[in-house]
């Protein structure tokens, strides 16, 4: 029983030591935060090391038993001290690692860099399949999300000015007018359609930034009022000690 | 298997071979291509552009390698920007990682303008724990930054004097490609009035439009496009406008392969649709 | 013309800072004082800088204390003592030129114990604690309350039964969640529910993670799912591991699993980024089921299009009241559901008022003048 009241004894303390503090700048309660969060930061450093025995223990376990795919553990653990072994010497000889001259910044530079950035290129070839297989138009909504997509994409890139101004010296004057009057509707700075602006005028451009703008941002709005009400709620409930899922029972 | 079957159902390493080459393409032949400012990003500029000589801004470097191909453009496009402009630049971050790409920026940029280290710029480092950091600053910087990066003080280059809190900064630009840039815009802004642009990758521009729509930031310069943009309005191509030909073939390839997806998936339907 | 404008230029006196006001700053913990000045005339030379002088006497021994540039019209000097008077002047200076204000104080800083500035966050958090206590309250009392299904969770047990099905393990991630995020406190009963089945099934669960904090914190709550199941020696810490905390080594580090281990479900709950859909897509790859929770509103398209469930914003934070069907649990949804009633209430109900006001600006002037007030109020003020 102790040994479960103790901890939600502290979690509600904490919770309302800092609410309070939030409203009184005077000594002790006005830097109780920055203070809370240095000490977070403090035992974060130090749980480093947890992860250091963690990962180490699991690869070296890998490697002593021969388990398959172990020469790859036996590489992690060797990166992972020469790593360190270089940063400090860096740090020793050259007074930071990120020295721009230092060893390890070489490390950085040929290594950290390409890697880093290779894995984030990825994603773009996993956005290709991802988009090509769930953009499907079943339905009403799924045809407007493609639409939307489409124009994001063609706004996007120097690619959707050129597109348009093809586009606009071969339309109708009455399209011309249509499509001024519907960007109008959406407030729009649109020239007029007779104008030579209209056709040099990047559309897909302007209505990309209005569908960011608006629509995307109202529903981010939506999910984010959501979001800090649903956090309003999850922080009272473990405030008060009624959600307690998270702990030891 | 039928034609409008195979349409639907390209292989994944098919996509992935032409993705390659779509872009590989314009990358080795260069096309030229014209760059047209969008709105968040021209308010970007303008929020550089309008403070006077000798303003303060703080740049925080709140992205690491793996974006540095989308977000480097964007901080070399404003230190150029800032230098061209005789501002003083103040550089941080809260990515230990983050850090060494600006000081390979700040070993480019500065020269070209004859611009000096300790009077013209800092560069006063990393340290854990971002908001409260963040909220620390509202009260004294020297709370958490006495010395610069390299361990000197930071009192002892005559333009850091004068800067202590927020109310000393005339822009802060914060270039993330993480939950940096909201939690800047909620501690620095929200609590402390500090005008603000965000540069970011462009999976994370979206979020941050709902903030830029309430004046609550200047300006967005959000993904490779924004940086040519940028690159352009301080009439210095670099990597971003180099980059712009190849962005635009693979959106080309996307949507085209949407469509044909769609066919496929239409036809198909229409068949079943028929038969049964 | 140009000439006539030089002329006046250099005719034109340097005026010294005009109206110098001094206070003591607000809502800090002292040891603040604010020095504000008017910016001179137009006619005046464009002034360089501002310097500050300060002295404990209002005759004698000023010191500079520190500088503005000439845009600037105000200075917060934090080196006094709290309770001690000082005075100050501002002097202008040009390229070439200065000019001294009269001497302003004495004043005297001291500490605060309310921060004004925080009124609106104050009133508003005692309105929406007070709802959450009343719903809470009710609940108590034992009335009824009935709240949706999330799609999202009932899937929770399809999944599992499929991986077993198929003999595969199962994959759960918090992505780069630390345990400050509260979607990551959000998600650890989920995976005590999710340990607890695996136990159940003697299927093999994987948890990779990205925070030594995290892991420790996943690590006991799989250990004591398994002990509650019965199956303490099910157990394997080496399974509840650490990989880095760098965002695309994780991402590296999970595919690599995904591809060796090819799990039959896959659990994204927590905090993710761009490296979402490089995993969701090789999870999809190896035809896991995957399920995923997260609060980051920018990777919720990708969970969506390479997912087979997604909970979208708060659903997560909903999660534990579905688990545990408490009714204490689920008066905070109900609360949380009239909030947000009366918060679209007040938003439409303030649009339509400043449209108005805006409409009858002229006529009545009164009404904008109302909503500029209500919206003043609501800004954060530091």
């Amino acid at each position: 029983m102790l040994q479960r009241n103790i901890p939600l004894i502290i979690v509600f303390g904490t919770a309302v030591l800092l609410i309070v503090a939030f409203f009184i700048p005077h000594r002790p309660f006005g830097d109780l935060e920055s203070r809370f969060l240095n000490w977070y930061a403090i035992v974060a450093g130090f749980t480093f090391l947890l992860g250091l025995d963690s990962l180490t223990r699991h690869h070296l376990l890998r490697v002593l038993r021969r388990s398959p795919g172990w020469f790859y553990s036996l590489m992690l653990v060797l990166a992972l001290f020469a790593t360190l072994g270089l940063g400090l010497y860096s740090w020793v000889r050259f007074r930071s690692p990120f020295a721009l001259n230092a060893p390890f910044m070489w490390l950085y530079t040929y290594m950290i860099i390409p890697l880093q950035s290779t894995m984030f290129a990825t994603l773009a070839f996993f956005i290709v399949s991802a988009a090509y297989r769930a953009f499907r138009i079943r339905n009403f909504a799924a045809t407007l999300l493609l639409l939307a997509a489409c124009l994001v994409m063609v706004g996007n890139v120097p690619l959707g000015g050129p597109v348009w101004s093809a586009l606009a010296q071969v339309l109708p004057l009455w399209v011309k007018t249509a499509i001024w009057f519907s960007a109008r509707l959406l407030n729009i700075a649109i020239p007029d359609p007779k104008s030579t602006e209209f056709i040099t005028f990047d559309l897909p451009a302007a209505f990309k930034t209005w569908l960011m703008s608006s629509p995307q941002a109202a529903a981010g709005r939506g999910i984010n009022i959501g979001l800090a009400l649903g956090g309003i709620a999850m922080s009272l409930r473990i405030i008060l000690g009624i959600e307690r899922t998270y702990m030891s029972s | 298997m039928r034609l409008w079957e195979r349409l639907a159902t390209i292989d994944r390493r098919i996509l992935y071979g032409l993705l390659a080459l779509t872009v590989l393409l314009p990358l080795i032949l260069r096309p030229r291509t014209r760059i047209q400012v969008s709105e968040p990003v021209q308010n970007a500029f303008n929020a550089v552009d309008r403070l006077p000589a000798g303003s303060v801004v703080m740049i925080s470097i709140d992205f690491d390698p793996s974006s540095a191909p989308e977000v480097q453009p964007m901080l070399l496009a404003i230190l150029r920007h800032c230098f061209k402009k005789d501002l003083k630049v103040i550089v941080t971050g809260h990515l230990a990682l983050g850090l060494p790409l600006a000081e390979i920026a700040l070993s480019q940029v500065p020269p070209e303008f004859n611009k000096v280290y300790g009077r013209d710029y800092v560069n006063i480092g990393y340290r854990p724990g971002y908001v409260a950091v963040m909220v620390g600053i509202g009260r004294e910087l020297r709370d958490f930054f006495k010395t610069d990066y390299k361990g000197v003080p930071i009192d002892s280059y005559p333009f850091m004097r004068s800067v202590r809190t927020y109310r000393d900064i005339g822009l802060l630009v914060d270039l993330a490609h993480g939950a940096t840039a909201d939690a800047w815009i909620q501690y620095a802004g929200g609590r402390f009035n500090v005008p603000i642009i965000v540069g970011c990758t462009g999976v994370n521009a979206p979020g941050l439009f709902q903030y830029y729509h309430a004046h609550q930031i200047e300006g967005i310069i959000g993904g490779l496009q924004a940086a040519a943009e940028y690159e352009s309005l301080i009439e210095k191509p670099g990597s971003a406008t180099l980059g712009m030909p190849a962005q635009s073939a693979a959106h080309g390839l996307v949507i085209l392969l949407l469509i044909i997806g769609n066919i496929g998936f239409i036809l198909g339907r229409r068949r079943k649709g028929g038969g049964g | 013309m140009t000439a006539l404008l030089q002329l006046l230029f250099f005719i034109a006196a340097l005026v010294p800072p005009d109206s110098v006001t001094v206070s003591d700053n607000p809502n800090d913990q002292g040891g603040a004082i604010l020095i504000s000045w008017r910016a001179p005339t137009k006619e005046s030379i464009p002034v360089v800088s501002y310097h500050i002088f300060r002295s404990t006497s209002p005759d004698s021994g000023f010191q500079e204390i520190g500088s503005e540039p000439g845009t600037r019209t105000e200075h917060l000097d934090n080196e006094v003592q709290d309770g001690k008077a000082y005075y100050y002047y501002v002097q202008a200076r040009t390229e070439n030129d200065s000019s001294t204000s009269d001497v302003a104080g004495p004043v005297v800083s001291r500490a605060q114990w309310f921060n004004t500035g925080r009124t609106n966050v104050l009133v508003l958090a005692t309105v929406i604690c007070a709802i959450f206590l009343y719903y809470i309250g009710r609940a108590r009392r034992g009335v009824k309350m009935f709240v949706r299904r999330i799609a999202g969770l009932d899937a929770i047990d399809d999944a599992l039964g499929r991986a077993t099905e198929m003999g595969r393990p199962i994959l759960f991630s918090f992505g780069l969640g630390y345990i400050t995020d509260m979607v990551v406190i959000a998600a650890l009963p989920l995976l005590r529910k999710i340990a607890m089945k695996s136990a159940e099934y003697a299927v093999r669960l994987l948890v990779p993670n990205a925070d030594p904090i995290v892991m420790t914190a996943a690590q006991e709550t799989v250990k004591e799912a398994y002990t509650e199941s019965g199956r303490p020696d099910l157990y394997n810490a080496d399974n509840v591991n650490f990989l880095t905390s760098d965002q695309f080594g994780y991402a590296a580090g999970v595919d690599g699993l995904i591809l060796r281990e090819r799990p039959g479900a896959i659990f994204w709950l927590g905090y993710f980024y761009a490296e979402s859909l490089i995993m969701a897509e090789t999870g999809h790859a190896v035809g896991a089921i995957q399920l995923a929770g997260t609060t980051e509103t920018t990777q919720l398209p990708f969970f969506v299009a390479a997912c087979d469930y997604t909970m979208i914003g708060e659903e997560i934070y909903a999660a534990s009241c579905y688990l545990k069907p408490e009714p204490v649990m689920l008066g905070t949804l109900k609360g949380e559901d009239f909030i947000k009633m009366l918060l679209i209430i007040f938003i439409t109900g303030l649009v339509l008022f400043g449209t108005i006001g805006f409409l009858v600006r002229e006529p009545v002037p009164i009404v904008a003048r109302i909503f500029d007030t209500i919206t003043a109020w609501l800004l954060p003020a530091g």
